[in-house]
């Protein structure tokens, strides 16, 4: 039944990347057509003057938004793949990619930087990304902590818990340093909101190798994230090595969301929404919805990132804003499906 | 297959299992009893490798159950728990899909041909092949254990785990899923430990129970003999019987409740009794409990009307039973609580009377004629042409018979009878020896349960003896006053 349908829906998500990533490139106050773009991109792979081209939309594709799209693209696809797993591993479908504390982890290390100021030598304008990720690493790893205090066979409902009581704690502390702020309030808000916006290459650079590690784990986790569905005592039962593949999807996911709120700040309801979608269309194999979850969620960034910016352009929405305002409703008429078929 | 020894675990303080010892042949099915708390299901988490022991080892296959790798242990053990939770509506073949898991190798997450091949038959077996495309969320509780069972088949298992498999299921669905158990032990010498909370249910499906009481073994043993009346009745407290299968050698617990009823049957008489010209009949308010030959109702059982019908001595119906039923629905009595005969002997000439032994009283009531007398040692020598009855005793005891009573009171009341015709000197035409009955009487003997105890109702016990007196003075008025009426009819 699903052979077709998934068939279809890998052709479908395919398109959509591609279409959204045309209209990102293309779509702004200078507008470059299609067949433009794909004669920069060729010389620019090619590092010679194949065709003859505008330097000034050479440039403005290169160097703006080229980077931006395929960040928007990577960030897109991170949360999507991570919210997949964790829901699946978490047996819950309201689960998303921060759900375990991660995004209030690096969310604190980078609402510090920007409150007290912190350049670390060498690293100038990565402190921020760089702090971020790693206040968000250590996060994961106080919540594992604590939960192995808590229970030392990690069930899932403990370090969901664990995860609520970090994120609360470190949520109040995000709200404390906006309180006690001044003139960096704009430039905080601005940043939980999220946005991908004037980050060049070098995040880029900085973002590819947690999303390739990332991905690749999760990918591998298919076939035990089915059988997590049933429960961890089932699992064993079948003879999955339940505490190691559920470390290793926690590991992956959490470095993946983590690294994606360095760069772009906190887009909530990609990793809730995109998951589920992906499942209306090929059904629940995560072999299936895994991959299928870095298309849409990629494809989806990118084209709020494009509505973020045209809006009100020149002028800029937070992308966070555009993905709950179009997420939440989609993710109610979702809800409301899933009801009427009683499932 | 399995060997457990000097198992013990305990959840903090609290001691859960305490040196346990049982080890499980290949292709048995061992069932594992015990009131709540017993330990049964902490017993099932250690043998699955989802706990882990505080002291004693748990072999399989002679290696300990830590040294087995996950898949390694998965393609020995399979394990069905009560009931499957899954947080995603998979389709049927992809849950059953999932059993090949210990048996995939490598990165590669596809399924090889041979998986394809054993998920086929796994499905096949547990009759689920027709909906393999269906998802799981709209299939019925029974339906989804089917699969559940199917996904622990495509394991290919040595042992098979089960957790009250038919916890929430139809009694049909019970059954089916049992069977499909005994014959998988059989064929493919699958080794079967399955928890059970219905003690019958084991009784009928396992080869051996493990009872556990206190978090020790109580008994390890075959059904029959761990199924005993006083040690179900320590173990679980509760008031039971034993009783066995009417239909195959196993033993069946029944609950004895404490208070039967409210109402409590007095003795019966005359009060009860209801002659017409078509039938007598005795009704109760409250059932008593009966050992009868007849037509409807006979056997041993619980009934509260009790019908002698007349009939013409040409009556012939292939159907009797059935036309027994209408007749008793006809005349206001339901079947299911109805013991009826027939008898071609007038009503009028029916006689009875009340006895009393001690505190037990007694009504007997006899219809006879000795109109086709025969004897039964030598019965062989007559043909087996069945007409009504003519010789019917009722005993009505108010009292409490055990079954051996019971069946004593009911030959009591048959050489009683025997003795009557002998006394009387009625003799078979054919042999031309002494009668005992005639080729279709039929015999009642039904008490209250309540009052004083009879454990015999042999000829010559208090009770036997009442009856043997009764039966004897009745049948002979009975038999007297159709003798007088036929003189009286001839004379007139």
């Amino acid at each position: 039944m699903y052979l077709n349908k998934r068939k279809a829906a890998y052709l479908l998500a395919a398109f959509f990347l591609i279409i959204a990533l045309f209209l990102g490139i293309s779509i702004g106050t200078v507008s470059v057509p299609v067949l433009t773009i794909l004669k920069i991109i060729i010389n620019s792979i090619s590092h010679t003057e194949v065709y003859a081209v505008d330097t000034m939309q050479a440039n403005i594709v290169n160097n703006i938004r080229l980077p931006r799209v395929i960040l928007a693209g990577l960030v897109g696809a991170s949360l999507a793949i991570a919210g997949c797993a964790f829901q699946g591993l978490l047996r819950n479908p309201l689960a998303d990619p921060y759900t375990l504390g991660v995004s209030s982890g690096a969310s604190v290390g980078a609402v510090a930087t920007l409150f007290f100021h912190i350049t670390i030598p060498f690293l100038g304008n990565f402190t921020l990304p760089v702090l971020s990720i790693v206040s968000g690493f250590m996060t994961i790893f106080f919540v594992l902590l604590f939960a192995k205090k808590l229970d030392p066979a990690l069930k899932v409902e403990t370090i969901i818990l664990t995860g609520i009581i970090f994120s609360s704690f470190l949520g109040a502390f995000i709200s404390l340093l906006i309180a006690l702020t001044g003139d960096e309030l704009r430039q905080i808000i601005g940043w939980l909101l999220g946005s991908v916006s004037m980050r060049g290459w070098t995040y880029i650079q900085m973002f590819l190798p947690f999303f390739v590690i990332g991905c690749l784990i999760l990918m591998l986790q298919g076939r035990e994230l089915n059988i997590l569905a049933f429960g961890e005592e089932r699992a064993r039962h079948l003879g999955v090595q339940v505490r190691f593949r559920k470390l290793t999807i926690i590991f992956a996911g959490s470095m993946l969301t983590g690294a994606a709120v360095a760069v772009s700040g906190t887009i909530g309801f990609v990793g809730l929404v995109i998951p589920h979608l992906v499942r209306i269309m090929a059904g629940p194999d995560h072999r299936h919805v895994l991959p299928l979850s870095i298309l849409v969620g990629s494809g989806f960034l990118i084209l709020a990132d494009l509505l973020a910016r045209s809006i009100i352009s020149p002028a800029e929405l937070p992308i966070g804003v555009i993905t709950a305002l179009t997420g939440a409703p989609v993710f109610a008429v979702l809800l409301l499906n899933y009801k009427r078929k009683g499932r | 297959m399995l060997e457990v020894k000097g198992l013990s675990f305990q959840y903090g303080e609290k001691v859960v299992l305490k040196d346990i010892t049982f080890s499980v042949k290949k292709g048995e099915i061992l069932g594992i009893l015990g009131p709540n708390g017993s330990g049964k299901t902490t017993l099932f988490k250690l043998i699955s490798g989802i706990l882990a022991p505080d002291a004693g080892n748990l072999l399989i296959k002679g290696r300990e159950i830590s040294r087995y790798k996950q898949k390694e242990f998965a393609r020995i053990v399979s394990t069905l728990p009560q009931q499957s939770a899954e947080a995603f509506s998979y389709t049927v073949e992809e849950i059953v899909s999932m059993g090949r898991y210990a048996h995939q190798k490598g990165w590669m997450q596809g399924l090889s041909m041979e998986d394809k091949a054993v998920i086929q038959s796994a499905m096949e077996q547990t009759g689920i092949s027709h909906y393999s495309n269906t998802l799981i969320g709209e299939l019925s509780g029974g339906e989804k254990q089917r699969v559940y069972l199917a996904q622990c088949l495509a394991q290919e298992p040595e042992i098979l785990l089960l957790d009250e498999p038919t916890n929430h299921l139809d009694l049909s669905f019970q059954k089916e899923l049992l069977e499909l158990l005994g014959v998988w032990s059989r064929k493919k010498d699958i080794t079967v430990v399955c928890i059970f909370h219905d003690l019958n249910l084991a009784s009928l499906y396992c080869d051996r129970l493990l009872l556990l009481h206190k978090n020790e073994i109580e008994t390890d043993s075959n059904p029959r003999e761990v199924l005993q009346e006083d040690r179900i009745k320590k173990v679980y407290g509760a008031d039971v019987i034993r009783a066995q299968h009417p239909q195959v050698p196993a033993a069946h617990i029944m609950l004895s409740p404490t208070a039967v009823s409210a109402v409590k049957q007095e003795g019966i008489g005359e009060d009860n009794l209801t002659i017409s010209q078509e039938y007598i009949a005795i009704t109760t308010e409250i059932p008593l409990k009966s050992l009868s030959s007849g037509i409807t109702g006979a056997g041993i059982g619980w009934h509260k009307h009790f019908i002698n019908r007349h009939v013409t001595k040409d009556y012939n119906c292939d159907d009797y039973k059935v036309e027994m039923d209408s007749y008793l629905i006809k005349n206001g009595f339901l079947p299911s609580e109805t013991v009826a005969m027939m008898t071609a002997v007038e009503l009028e000439d029916a006689a009875y009377r009340q006895y009393q032994v001690g505190s037990t009283s007694l009504f007997i009531i006899v219809t006879a004629s000795v109109g086709n007398p025969v004897d039964a040692a030598l019965s062989e020598l007559h043909s087996s042409h069945i007409v009504p009855g003519t010789i019917n005793i009722w005993v009505f005891i108010n009292g409490e018979l055990s079954e051996q009573a019971f069946l004593q009171c009911a030959m009591t009341v048959t050489e009683t009878k025997a003795s009557v015709l002998r006394d009387r000197d009625v003799t078979d035409p054919f042999t031309g020896t002494k009668a005992t009955g005639t080729p279709t009487d039929s015999l009642l003997v039904a008490a209250t349960q309540n009052g004083e105890f009879h454990e015999f109702g042999g000829s010559i016990t208090s009770l036997g003896k009442a009856v043997a007196k009764g039966v004897c003075e009745v049948m002979n008025v009975a038999l007297d006053k159709r003798e007088n009426r036929k003189k009286a009819r001839k004379e007139g």
